[in-house]
């Protein structure tokens, strides 16, 4: 039977550990409201944007000769750049794992083909330190303060490989934020560009300051970056949500195991208190 | 019936800068600068650097200093996508002042060493700050 002492030190060092989670699941919580306002900030910006586009490829639509441009080629695969976004720190359930995962499934999917990854998050950077895969670049520190400019760098360096035909796809890989319970792991392609799903032409016939095509190649690399900016943003977001969730299971789970401590706390000091007064009582019988 | 009012959106990536009711705006094209009053035909058209004005249907007249982007004008309302923009307020004059002195003596400087382009950027910028702090 466990000592009296032995017991009362481990039910303060879960006290210690639910106290620590708790905390971290406030802090959490706290970032996750500002990550959730920086996405809903950044969004009159890209649905403008993909408007924009919209209406531009819709009048290229109209002109018989459809608009090109180099962000748009589509080539036959043999190298597809994958951005990998994972946290930057762990204690957030399944958060990283899961991009690891999907990681895994997207490079075995690629038979024949050279996958090369770009990773986003100090998480990512760990992992695949001790890996095999091809690692073309690495960003860590980057999501503690999601900025428009890292997206750029990112994205501009991989519009570049693009364009030069080192890469033939781009893709990019995150948890997507749906709910605070609920992180999709989001597979999508960055490069080509895929045409808008339903281009919305409002059908007014707009007038052109500049060529339509040089509209269109000031707007695509815009594009580009503001999709590496949400998804970042939403990663980040999904990265905080994440932690909250497990931390605040562990809380849970620190308050059922005090219970039980606790509880047999108190049955092994009754017992220890029983046998005593039958020791005494037994002695004082052997007296008379 | 003839509109009297333009809503005027300005966004950024990372916030909404300006969303108002206005009489008029004005701001900078690649092209050179463009004003637009209720009622204009359809436009689509890149945004050049410089300071963006807009007189409010109550009260006076704004100034935002922008910098590349592109706009879509439609009758009823001018929807700006810029690279940066600024209100009057946020900016750091002194600040401004500086960089403009700095990219001043780069252009100075013996041309071959320095991105010219760059440096005429950055007193554009630095221009277009300075303008938008003190007003018209």
């Amino acid at each position: 039977m466990p000592s009296l002492i032995d017991l009362r030190r481990r039910i303060q060092s879960v006290k210690n550990t639910e106290q620590i989670t708790k905390a971290m699941k406030m802090v959490s919580a706290a970032k996750l409201r500002r990550a959730q306002q920086a996405v809903v900030n950044s969004r009159p910006y890209s649905t403008l944007l993909e408007e924009m586009i919209g209406s531009v490829a819709a009048h290229g639509a109209d002109e018989e000769a459809a608009l090109s441009h180099p962000l748009l080629e589509q080539r036959e695969c043999r190298n597809v750049q994958l951005l990998v976004l994972s946290g930057e720190k762990g204690l957030c359930g399944s958060f990283n794992s899961n991009v690891f995962k999907a990681a895994r499934q997207f490079v075995d999917a690629r038979l024949g083909q050279g996958v090369e990854l770009e990773l986003l998050g100090r998480k990512a950077v760990d992992f695949y330190s001790r890996r095999s895969e091809t690692v073309s670049g690495t960003w860590e520190q980057v999501f503690g303060n999601v900025d428009y400019s890292t997206a750029e760098t990112v994205a501009s360096k991989a519009m570049k490989r693009f364009v030069e035909g080192e890469v033939d796809e781009v893709w990019m890989l995150f948890n997507q934020f749906k709910n605070v319970l609920n992180q999709e792991t989001t597979v999508a392609q960055v490069l080509p560009i895929l045409p808008t799903e339903g281009a919305a032409d409002n059908g007014v016939g707009y007038e052109y300051e500049q060529p339509p095509e040089q509209l269109l190649g000031a707007l695509l690399p815009k594009r580009v970056v503001t999709q590496v900016y949400v998804g970042m943003l939403d990663s980040a977001a999904a990265e905080h949500a994440a932690r909250m969730t497990a931390m605040d299971a562990a809380t849970r789970n620190a308050g059922e195991v005090l219970e039980k401590l606790t509880l047999y706390l108190n049955r092994v000091r009754q017992a220890s208190i029983t046998t005593e007064i039958i020791e005494i009582v037994s002695g004082a019988a052997a007296q008379e | 019936m003839p509109q009297n009012n333009i809503q005027l959106t300005v966004a950024v990536p990372d916030r909404q800068v300006v969303d108002a009711e206005v009489a008029s705006v004005q701001f900078p094209l690649t092209t050179g600068y463009i004003g637009i009053l209720p009622g204009h035909a359809p436009l689509l058209a890149e945004v050049g650097t410089g300071v963006l004005t807009y007189e409010a249907s109550q009260g006076p007249q704004q100034h935002l200093a922008i910098d590349g982007g592109a706009v879509e004008v439609l009758p009823d309302r001018v929807r700006i996508l810029a690279g940066k923009a600024e209100r009057a307020d946020e900016i750091d004059l002194e600040r401004a002042r500086n960089a403009l002195e700095l990219a001043d003596k780069r252009l100075q400087l013996s041309s071959l060493e320095i991105d010219v382009d760059r440096a005429q950027q950055a007193v554009a910028r630095a221009q277009a700050r300075i303008g938008a702090a003190k007003g018209p």
